[in-house]
């Protein structure tokens, strides 16, 4: 039986409470203002999981939103990602940044190698090719 | 050689006269589709087309697969359906404009279809609509079914006490989302950080979002100040798309991390971007933006803010340019994006412009009616000028009230509104101390609290807030370091508020389209979805919503005009004494002049609506009359309050056949007896502007008309002003206290009148 049945399951955090836990294992309810003063929440607990993300991509896929949901599918596997990555990824996609095909290349694979990002990393692929065709990567001032 | 318009001897002055109307400040652009000034109709606009080869996009509106830009790509294989592009496609786009407006046609149906069709499709199908039909297919499509609002929460100085002050007020008026950005770039954090505590005072649930640069405003959202983003443009060209700096494939990934960290995120898009850019193919506005429209989509966003946005102005100045903002923002919800509809950056100097521009959007309703409308003062909105600003938040509550339609906002008393400001600056003052971050003086604070903007404060200076800034963001100081010095300040209630809207992105539900939060609970398109389907359904106001909307400030009532009239008893009790003679004779001397007055004349109403106490204008009109030779005889009439029958009635009561009829808000008229009812001599209508020597005047001309002369009749000239919007609902209080001292059939009853005071 899937996690998520119907869209009258949203929103999780009132229909489905036992289904939302922190990255650290903690339950909803557990984020209190007393929890904070006594330093049991780190930002970490206040963080999406990529569980959550997964049950948001079903619900939007749910309501007919495929596209959306397919984006969070990719936002799930960028939670692992270090912003310090995230950002060089995104960097590296802007006009010009990768100089050859092969950086971005190399960026798909490490997604899925260190990251085990696949989607992202076919994605990032798929703009490699495209970069490509319409010829990106070339230097700019 | 030309002459100065202005001196020209021979031209209408009206257009002299027009010159000067804050319109003409706005220019105009004369159509030129090849070189981009184009709303509807681009000289190099494809027709629509979808070729579909094994299961693949082969062409697209008229393009080859193997030509396709990084957008035509990005679109055939990320938005478009394939299972069911051919069919949707071979619909005529003019049945499928018809099935828009057609309250039989589902919302879902269309939203399904919408998936199968191409940018040139979709824009062939919403060109078909007039402006009223675009306005209508635009509130049946609209995704969340309860609208919004969003405002901006900036300032000239970056003043942090004053962000935290006008956030606070911002969450009263109830905005669904606050923006905010910086004069200096360096001062992210600080504004983050200040508005992230004023948006917690009073209520939670309010999106906040801190317009930076892209790197930085993922680290200030990750860092739990901010829960929305929306600086994520996209561009319909890929010449724009490069020049901006940015791919499909880039801005998708963009997409995808602000929800990987949490954050709700839309895309920004909108007409005439790439006409600025210098990047528009010549084609229209509107097949541009479909194809931004479409991107995003496909990219996977849950929302666009569009409708020309910054390009907004620029739209406006071509034929049908404002009627194209509102196609594209219809075609944003046809492909079930949640649409905050532009209506930022202001397109005109002209407030009639502007009012008919948010009058669609209003009644129709909106996601988020403004992408940005000002809270602050426009010389404080750092993002330029809104269509409506604080100046203009009236106007907007206003028309809420006069349309009953919910454009997200709510009144916010006076008391209410300072105490939100000093609880705002206090919190906020004892953040900054708590953190080391500073030590603002009461005076700084008190400067804040009643200033209506940033001309008025004695606070933080932009550089005293890069200081502020740099050192939260080089300290890593997050919003947990924030909740707790709230909670350890006594702000308790700020603190759980703030922590509420950071436990938002554990469960991620305000991800989903079109998500808001009220009253505690996460909103969207998925639990809240628009299902119009024609009268009784959709949003409708429920009464508590209605009375809300109807609680504008300085409502008159009918105790409070009886209660200021009773003021007015006592001085005139000092001034004239009437004595009610019995029964009025029913003709005196030749010269004679009667004055009928009404029936609460000096007994129920005091002074005219020009604020003349009544024994003042009695006496300027005696005055007049004996100037002339005439002799006054006042008469109280009961049987009636109406201008022309106290007249004609007096009249006919009087020696010399002229009379003179005085209402007690100041409405007079002279009256001859063999006239008919509605035929008078004279008439004073304009009461609120008719001043004692009018009276006096009128006086004399009465006894002239007696003398069988001919004066020069006296002429009340006004400004133009709006007397019944001024006047009308206290006239109609007023005169309803007149008409119920009439009687039918009762006698004109004789006054004799002392004046206590002289002038």
């Amino acid at each position: 039986m899937a996690r998520i049945e119907s869209v009258a399951d949203y929103p999780l955090a009132e229909n489905r409470p036992d289904l939302v836990k922190t990255a650290r294992g903690k339950a909803l309810q557990e984020l209190t203002l007393d929890a904070v003063m006594a330093g049991e929440v780190t930002l970490e607990d206040l963080r999406i999981t990529p569980q959550a993300l997964l049950d948001q991509a079903r619900i939007a896929a749910l309501a007919g939103r495929p596209t959306l949901g397919r984006n969070f599918e990719r936002a799930a596997e960028l939670i692992a990602v270090p912003q310090d990555y995230l950002l060089k990824v995104y960097e590296l996609l802007r006009p010009g940044r990768a100089k050859t095909k092969a950086d971005l290349l190399e960026a798909a694979k490490t997604l899925r190698e260190t990251y085990s990002a696949t989607k992202m990393a076919a994605f990032v692929e798929e703009a490699a090719e495209v970069y490509e065709k319409r010829g990106l990567f070339t230097f700019r001032f | 050689m030309s002459e100065p318009s202005h001196q020209s001897a021979n031209r209408w002055r009206r257009f002299s006269d027009w010159d000067e109307r804050p319109l003409r400040l706005d220019r105009f652009a004369v159509e030129d589709p090849a070189n981009g000034f184009a709303a509807f109709n681009g000289a190099k606009d494809p027709k629509p087309g979808l070729v579909i080869a094994d299961g693949k996009v082969a062409a697209m509106d008229g393009i080859a697969a193997a030509e396709f830009d990084m957008i035509d790509t990005y679109i055939a294989r990320h938005h478009l359906d394939i299972a069911l592009a051919e069919t949707a496609m071979a619909i005529p786009s003019t049945q499928i404009a018809r099935m828009l407006v057609d309250i039989a046609v589902p919302r879902a149906e269309l939203a399904r279809l919408a998936h199968g069709l191409t940018p040139a499709k979709l824009a062939e199908v919403v060109a078909q609509l007039s402006s009223i039909e675009l306005a209508f297919a635009f509130s049946k499509m609209r995704t969340r079914k309860t609208p919004g609002n969003q405002g901006h929460v900036t300032n000239a100085k970056d003043d942090p006490l004053q962000l935290a002050a006008d956030a606070a007020i911002a969450v009263a008026f109830g905005f669904d989302e606050v923006e905010t950005t910086m004069r200096v770039a360096r001062n992210a954090w600080s504004n983050a950080l200040a508005c992230a505590v004023g948006a917690a005072v009073g209520r939670w649930g309010t999106l906040f979002q801190c317009s930076s640069e892209e790197a930085e405003e993922l680290q200030i959202g990750m860092a739990g100040f901010t829960s929305y983003a929306e600086t994520v443009s996209v561009y319909g060209t890929e010449k724009a798309f490069t020049d901006g700096d940015d791919t499909p494939w880039s801005k998708a990934f963009l997409a995808a991390a602000y929800a990987s960290r949490g954050i709700k995120m839309r895309c920004t898009s909108g007409a005439a971007s790439e006409l600025l850019m210098g990047f528009h193919e010549s084609k229209s506005l509107l097949y541009l933006e479909a194809r931004c429209l479409c991107l995003q989509r496909a990219m996977g966003v849950q929302g666009t803010q569009n409708g020309g946005i910054d390009g907004a102005p620029l739209a406006s100045t071509m034929p049908g340019g404002v009627r194209e903002l509102l196609a594209e923002n219809l075609i944003a919800v046809w492909l079930d994006l949640e649409c905050a509809t532009g209506n930022d950056a202001r397109h005109s100097e002209s407030e009639i412009r502007v009012g008919a521009k948010i009058l669609p959007y209003l009644i129709a309703g909106s996601d988020f009616i403004c992408s940005g409308m000002g809270s602050i003062l426009a010389y404080d909105n750092s993002f330029n000028p809104s269509s409506f600003n604080g100046e203009e938040m009236e106007d907007f509550l206003v028309l809420q009230r006069d349309y009953e339609a919910d454009g997200g906002l709510t009144s916010v008393g006076e008391t209410r509104a300072l105490e939100l400001r000093r609880r705002a600056t206090d919190a906020l003052g004892a953040v900054l101390e708590e953190l080391g971050l500073g030590q603002p003086s009461e005076a700084m604070k008190r400067s804040v609290i009643v200033a209506s903007g940033s001309n008025e404060t004695e606070s933080y200076l932009p550089r005293d807030v890069s200081f502020i800034s740099e050192e939260i963001k080089a300290r890593g100081i997050n919003v947990l370091d924030v909740i707790k010095a709230l909670t350890k300040r006594g702000y308790k209630e700020e603190a759980q508020n703030l922590l509420n809207v950071v436990r938002l992105r554990v469960s991620g539900d305000y991800l989903q389209t079109a998500a808001v939060v009220r009253q505690g609970h996460v909103i969207s398109a998925v639990n809240d979805p628009n299902d119009y389907g024609g009268p009784g359904s959709g949003y409708r106001l429920n009464e508590q919503r209605r009375s809300e909307l109807a609680a504008i400030r300085d409502v008159l009532t009918r105790e409070e005009v009886l209660r200021t009239e009773a003021t007015y008893a006592g001085p005139e009790a000092r001034r004239i004494r009437y004595h009610a003679l019995g029964d009025a004779r029913a003709t005196g001397p030749k010269t004679e002049i009667v004055i009928g007055v009404s029936p609460a004349f000096g007994l129920k109403l005091f002074r005219t609506l020009a604020g003349h106490p009544l024994s003042a204008v009695l006496k300027a009109l005696s005055d007049g009359i004996a100037e002339k030779g005439g002799i006054p005889r006042i008469v109280r009439m009961r049987h009636t309050a109406d201008t022309s029958f106290l007249g004609l009635s007096a009249a006919r009561l009087a020696g010399s056949g002229v009379g003179i009829g005085l209402q007690a808000k100041g409405t007079a008229v002279i009256h001859q007896a063999d006239r008919l009812p509605h035929h008078n001599l004279e008439l004073f209508s304009n009461a609120p502007i008719t001043t004692l020597d009018h009276y006096r005047r009128m006086g004399a001309n009465a006894a002239t008309y007696a003398a069988s002369e001919m004066p020069e009749p006296v002429v009340v000239t006004n400004d133009g002003e709006a007397m019944g919007a001024r006047f009308h609902a206290q006239v109609a209080l007023i005169y309803a206290i007149e008409t119920s001292l009439t009687e039918d059939g009762a006698k004109p009853e004789d006054i004799k009148i002392d004046f206590l005071e002289t002038a």
